[in-house]
């Protein structure tokens, strides 16, 4: 067991892409042994990933050596000349967070996956791919390598992309897809461009040591180049405005399990932008300016993002569009605590509640925003139609999606005793501390986003019957169980703040603002 | 003007760059776009080995070489071959995406491959 524990940042990522390479080698079998090693595939990494994260969170931040006799080596080898030669996976709260919720959502995508897919071909791909973009998001989160986390960002783009175009759908996946792809990229080749910069000028790729180094060396025009190639990327990875086109093409295309997980891999470019900008440069550039652009950044998502959802006829691109004013509120946060960075006493007052509450509103969306594209998905899986105006009525044959379709959009549109309505209310009441104007902005993007989904939900469920529909029954027991264990997580999420805040967001929060406590054991090697 | 030269890598990989990004953005054709987004890749890839370069330095490896000797750096090349690999695996799914558009759209024009909008 302690062996277990001991390798378990290595298992996040090892376990998906052996079960990966696995299936690959056993599908011949029938559907039965693939769907079993596709689950305990996920099954066991999410395992993993919640030991590592427990262990993080009671005995500190772990760092894994690959490469080296023990994986508990020097970080420095003697002989490197200061340089931490080897990769490490270094996972600290800010890590165990998003390793949680990549936990917990992956099991309920690929339980729904495992009935949703059952009538689609090409299952023997479906589910490694499906596995690699599960260990494409624990590697993003957990390495502490900036080439490693170019290389897992691929990979998630990679698989993220053709599981986007799986169903071919007439052409239209495919396009989504190829949209998908090439931004992603562009995005990466701009990133990797960063990283070589950041290498040429100080011979590290390690981000704890970078941090340092530049922390001492100062921060000079390259820096600042570098972080402009590497922060714009991911924040369009992450759906954030302006780059946020590929959002509705691809969440809408994709089916709906990898909808929801994708959601989470664009939540692991968010972690990296956040990582990149608090724990690389942090201090040593000008936080007040990068934060008060990724605060328009976030005014701008929150805005236009809803403003696109009220009009839309699909459903599942209405979500989309939503996930983008969504995303908003988490820059909102980050935001806010990087302009105050500089000043330790904003911090203490309300920079580290406003992080504290984007990291929040991060966790609840990924079970919320993964909520509403199964349920969505369950009904376009009987009814055969994603249009809003052919639904109705389907509330009185279908009412366990209801149900959970409800407790999503309450949390969306920001409704107690939901979770949406408690990250939410900790970003208003931190916010507010740093410009009432902003708090008021994402107050009106709730009332909008209730709106709208006010609209969805009686499109959907309420309304006379549908003569066409009256045969339908609700979702097979797996999908629904996959959606109940998402919709039970939102309530709790809703009715425990204060555990969540200060057993887990409190801490992370803290791991992303104290630079120092990450860059530690490197940069005294400096 | 020598020292352009000795710039000569980075020089050429910038114009690669931006190249690559023209014929990306502006080119209506989606092979030819590919293209682009191949040509911007193979300038990183440039600015990444570039950046390891040495004048008058050996290949780094330890073995019979000169007590002293320079040596390139060899983290960007193993950088780049990773880089190369990943570029491979990406341009081969938006090639077969593109051939799965062609199929069922029956053209390759950026203004008519956007039904998704409709």
């Amino acid at each position: 067991m302690n062996t277990v524990l001991l390798h378990s940042p290595a298992l996040i990522v090892g376990l998906p892409i052996f079960a990966a390479i696995l299936l690959m080698v056993v599908s011949r079998f029938g559907e039965k042994v693939r769907a079993v090693v596709f689950f305990a595939g996920i099954a066991l990494a999410s395992l993993a990933a919640i030991s590592l994260a427990e262990q993080v969170l009671s005995l500190g931040a772990v760092r894994y050596v690959f490469g080296a006799p023990s994986p508990a080596a020097p970080l420095v080898p003697p002989d490197s000349g200061g340089i931490p030669v080897r990769i490490l996976f270094h996972v600290d709260a800010a890590g165990a967070l998003m390793l949680l919720v990549a936990a917990l959502t992956s099991v309920a995508a690929a339980l729904y996956a495992l009935r949703s897919e059952e009538r689609a071909s090409g299952r023997e791909y479906f589910y490694p791919l499906f596995l690699l973009l599960v260990g494409g998001v624990y590697g993003m989160v957990a390495t502490g390598d900036l080439f490693n986390f170019f290389v897992f960002l691929e990979i998630t783009s990679l698989a993220g992309a053709a599981l986007t175009a799986y169903r071919i759908d007439h052409g239209l996946a495919a396009e989504a897809g190829l949209k998908y792809a090439v931004v992603s990229t562009l995005g990466g080749l701009s990133f990797l461009l960063g990283v070589g910069i950041l290498l040429a000028r100080h011979n590290l790729l390690n981000m704890a040591a970078l941090g340092a180094r530049i922390d001492l060396a100062g921060f000079g025009v390259p820096e600042a180049v570098a972080m402009a190639l590497m922060i714009v990327p991911l924040a369009m990875k992450c759906g954030a405005v302006p780059m946020h086109q590929w959002t509705p093409d691809t969440y809408s295309r994709a089916p709906a399990p990898v909808s929801a997980f994708l959601l989470v891999s664009s939540q692991a470019s968010l972690y990296g932008l956040f990582r990149i900008g608090f724990s690389l440069f942090g201090l040593s550039m000008d936080v007040s300016t990068v934060g008060l652009f990724v605060v328009i950044l976030a005014v701008l998502s929150m805005f236009i993002g809803v403003t696109m959802a009220i009009p839309q006829h699909d459903v599942k691109r209405l979500i989309s569009h939503h996930a983008v004013s969504q995303t908003g509120y988490m820059l909102l946060g980050a935001g806010v605590c990087l302009a105050v960075l500089g000043d330790p006493e904003k911090v203490r007052v309300f920079g580290r509640d406003a992080l504290a509450g984007s990291l929040f509103h991060m966790m609840n969306y990924a079970v919320y925003n993964g909520l509403l594209f199964l349920a969505a998905g369950a009904v376009i899986y009987r009814t055969g139609t994603r249009n809003l105006d052919r639904m109705g009525g389907l509330g009185r044959t279908m009412p366990l999606t209801m149900a959970c379709f409800g407790v999503g959009a309450l949390a969306i549109a920001g409704i107690p005793p939901m979770s949406g309505f408690a990250s939410k209310w900790v970003l208003y009441e931190s916010v507010f501390r740093y410009s009432p104007l902003l708090s008021m902005v994402a107050m009106v993007v709730s009332l909008l986003t209730l709106a709208s989904f006010v609209k969805v939900f009686q499109a959907m469920f309420l309304g006379p019957q549908r003569a066409a529909y009256a045969a339908v029954r609700d979702v097979p027991a797996a999908m629904w169980g996959a959606m109940a264990v998402l919709a039970v997580l939102t309530v709790l999420l809703g009715l425990f703040p204060d555990v969540v805040m200060q057993r887990l967001l409190l801490p992370a929060a803290d791991a992303l603002i104290n630079q120092t406590a990450y860059t530690m054991p490197l940069g005294g090697a400096q | 003007m020598a020292d352009l030269f000795a710039h000569m890598p980075l020089v050429v990989a910038g114009l690669l760059l931006m190249i690559g990004l023209a014929i990306a953005l502006w080119k209506r054709n989606l092979i030819q776009m590919l293209m682009g987004l191949t040509v911007v890749e193979a300038a990183v890839n440039l600015f990444l080995v570039a950046s390891g370069y040495r004048h008058d330095a050996i290949a780094p490896i330890y073995t019979n070489a000169a007590e002293g000797a320079r040596m390139v750096l060899p983290t960007v090349q193993a950088l780049t071959l990773t880089a190369i690999v990943i570029g491979l695996a990406t341009t081969a799914l938006m090639l077969s995406f593109v051939i799965l558009i062609y199929r069922y759209y029956k053209t390759l024009d950026v203004n008519e491959v956007r039904k998704l909008r409709e």
